[in-house]
């Protein structure tokens, strides 16, 4: 494995998030296995693999959604470096609500779909606190704008909306608490190619604008060709080879890196 | 013959004995819903089970029972369960808010203010607030437990969203002593103000839900609200037509097919109360005769 390597937007020596020795399995199923990579601010790491190779399992136990067997996930909150393993429920939760934020796949998962866009998007900053309709309607209405929602529709519930406005949305309902690091489960499944490329094109925007961090899992490499600074290739739970997006893309090592990419349809 | 020759009060003395162990785990935990071996009474779920058990872990020989329903002493669900505590506890029974020593209660909570060593038990449907936002009981819980309680203000949000206003008006969550968000059960909103600092004990009772809550005497009770959009207690904007009072909340009873409608106190003793002393509204009569056409 290479070490980590930096990125021009990285300005910090420490990294954000660093990964150390993480492990899941299911049984004597491996989920994912000896996990290691520093991740730095401002960086898009880019997971790629084909199913079940255990990308969907990491991105689980990097967001706290699932306890790892072994190994550190340690994240540089604004007091000082904090493994969020072992760290208190009650504040990773807190976390996830505000310094991180988890796009699903599938919208349905991170949207409520029964209250509307506004609320949605207002959801979470009323979870930090926020108890002034006017100033949570006034941010909701400026996020909508900013994922390319029509303010009108910002008392339509997320059933009324096309796929590609649902995600944009849950998007939307992500970001307005300014989360410092965002993870993402194949966010452009599920929609058409034109769509897809809408909204990579805004997500390239925001991250750039906002300067996040995100881990991106997708089996899509044109996303992480668009979007990720790095990119790791996993199979069968390991880690199989890891580099800048653009040097494992155009010059794979692995095998299965190799498979990957030549599997692409080249129009 | 009744069954208090073997027993008093209904239940058996292990499941009083249970049922008194989670009130007063309530009333240590103002707010926090208490789980508790709910048992099947001879009413359907939704007519009071929960409060029946309160109340009959509650009682004693020598306690006066009122049982009230939307206010009213006289509808179905209070005249049974009042008959059903007078066969198998004997107790005394009364109408008057000041001289019962228990009160159950569904939907309201008696106007006449309630003094020190009253207890009032509500019927309570579903006892989570946070149900209709989150049907997973097990997230519900984690919520509570974490003081996660945003989403309450989705609820309220979505009301000024679609109506302008906070529109809930009935089952209007609270904070109680800044910790845990509670269901009022459905009491209008008008009465959430009493909940607050009130002298009586006030036990919440859901059957088929089986929890129990509890507010201790003189708890603090917040209803919850948004800066730019405080909450106000509202009623019908009339007075009683029957005793003309204007600060106690109304039933709206049509009266015929041509629009005619009157407004009546939904608190019959306070109503008849008011009647009494000489107090006379729109459409009523002095209160001799309106209790012989009764």
């Amino acid at each position: 494995m290479t070490a980590p390597l930096r990125t021009l937007t990285a300005e910090t020596d420490r990294p954000l998030l660093q990964v150390q020795g993480l492990t899941k399995s299911y049984g004597a199923r491996i989920g994912c296995a000896h996990i290691s990579f520093d991740l730095f601010p401002g960086e898009v790491m880019g997971i790629v693999g084909e199913s079940g190779s255990g990308k969907s399992t990491l991105l689980s136990c990097l967001a706290g959604h699932m306890a790892p067997d072994t190994g550190r996930v340690i994240f540089d909150t604004g007091t000082g470096p904090v493994d969020t393993v072992t760290m208190a429920e009650a504040e990773r939760r807190r976390m996830a609500r505000t310094d991180w934020a988890f796009v699903h796949q599938n919208p349905r998962d991170g949207l409520r779909m029964g209250v509307s866009a506004g609320g949605n998007v207002g959801e979470r900053l009323m979870a930090i606190g926020a108890r002034h309709y006017g100033e949570i309607r006034a941010t909701a209405t400026d996020w909508l704008a900013r994922v390319e929602i029509a303010a009108d529709r910002i008392d339509d519930r997320p059933r009324a909306f096309s796929g590609g406005m649902q995600q944009r949305l849950q998007i939307a309902r992500n970001l307005v608490t300014g989360p410092r690091l965002v993870f993402m489960d194949e966010p452009t499944g599920g929609l058409d190619v034109s769509v897809q490329a809408r909204l990579l094109d805004l997500l390239r925007g925001l991250v750039r604008e906002m300067g996040l961090s995100v881990i991106i899992v997708t089996h899509d490499l044109a996303v992480v060709r668009l979007l990720a600074d790095r990119l790791m290739v996993m199979k069968g739970g390991h880690v199989v080879e890891q580099g800048l997006t653009d040097q494992v893309l155009d010059d794979p090592q692995h095998a299965y890196t190799q498979l990957l990419v030549s599997s692409v349809l080249q129009v | 013959m009744t069954a208090q020759d073997y027993n008093f009060a209904y239940l058996d003395e292990q499941t009083k004995r249970m049922i008194r162990r989670a009130i007063l785990k309530g009333i240590a935990v103002p707010g926090y819903q208490v789980p508790f071996a709910s048992r099947e009474m001879p009413m359907p779920y939704g007519w009071g089970t929960g409060g029946v058990q309160v109340t009959a872990a509650c009682l004693t020989p020598d306690d006066t029972l009122k049982v009230i329903d939307q206010g009213a002493d006289d509808t179905t669900n209070a005249v049974s369960i009042r008959k059903f505590f007078q066969r198998t506890a004997g107790v005394a029974v009364t109408e008057a808010t000041d001289q019962a020593s228990i009160i159950q209660t569904r939907h309201r909570i008696p106007e006449a203010p309630l003094t020190e060593g009253q207890i009032l038990v509500y019927q309570v449907p579903i006892p989570e607030p946070l149900r209709f936002l989150e049907p997973r009981e097990t997230e519900t819980r984690k919520m509570h437990e974490l003081e996660e309680y945003g989403l309450m203000h989705v609820k309220l949000y979505e009301d000024i969203a679609r109506h302008g206003t906070i529109a809930t008006s009935y089952a209007y969550p609270v904070k109680v002593e800044g910790r845990y968000v509670m269901d009022p059960s459905p009491i209008p909103k008008f009465d959430n103000p009493k909940l607050s600092d009130s002298p009586a004990i006030q036990l919440f009772g859901a059957g088929r839900e089986q929890r129990i809550y509890a507010l201790p005497p003189y708890t603090q009770v917040v209803s919850l609200d948004f800066d730019d959009h405080p909450f106000v207690a509202s009623k019908a904007d009339h007075d009683c037509d029957l005793c003309g009072a204007g600060t106690s909340y109304l039933d709206e009873v049509i009266t015929d097919d041509q629009g005619g409608r009157m407004f009546v106190c939904s608190d019959t003793d306070f109503c008849r109360a008011r009647r009494e002393a000489g107090h006379v509204g729109r459409l009523g009569t002095p209160a001799p005769s309106l209790e012989a056409a009764q």
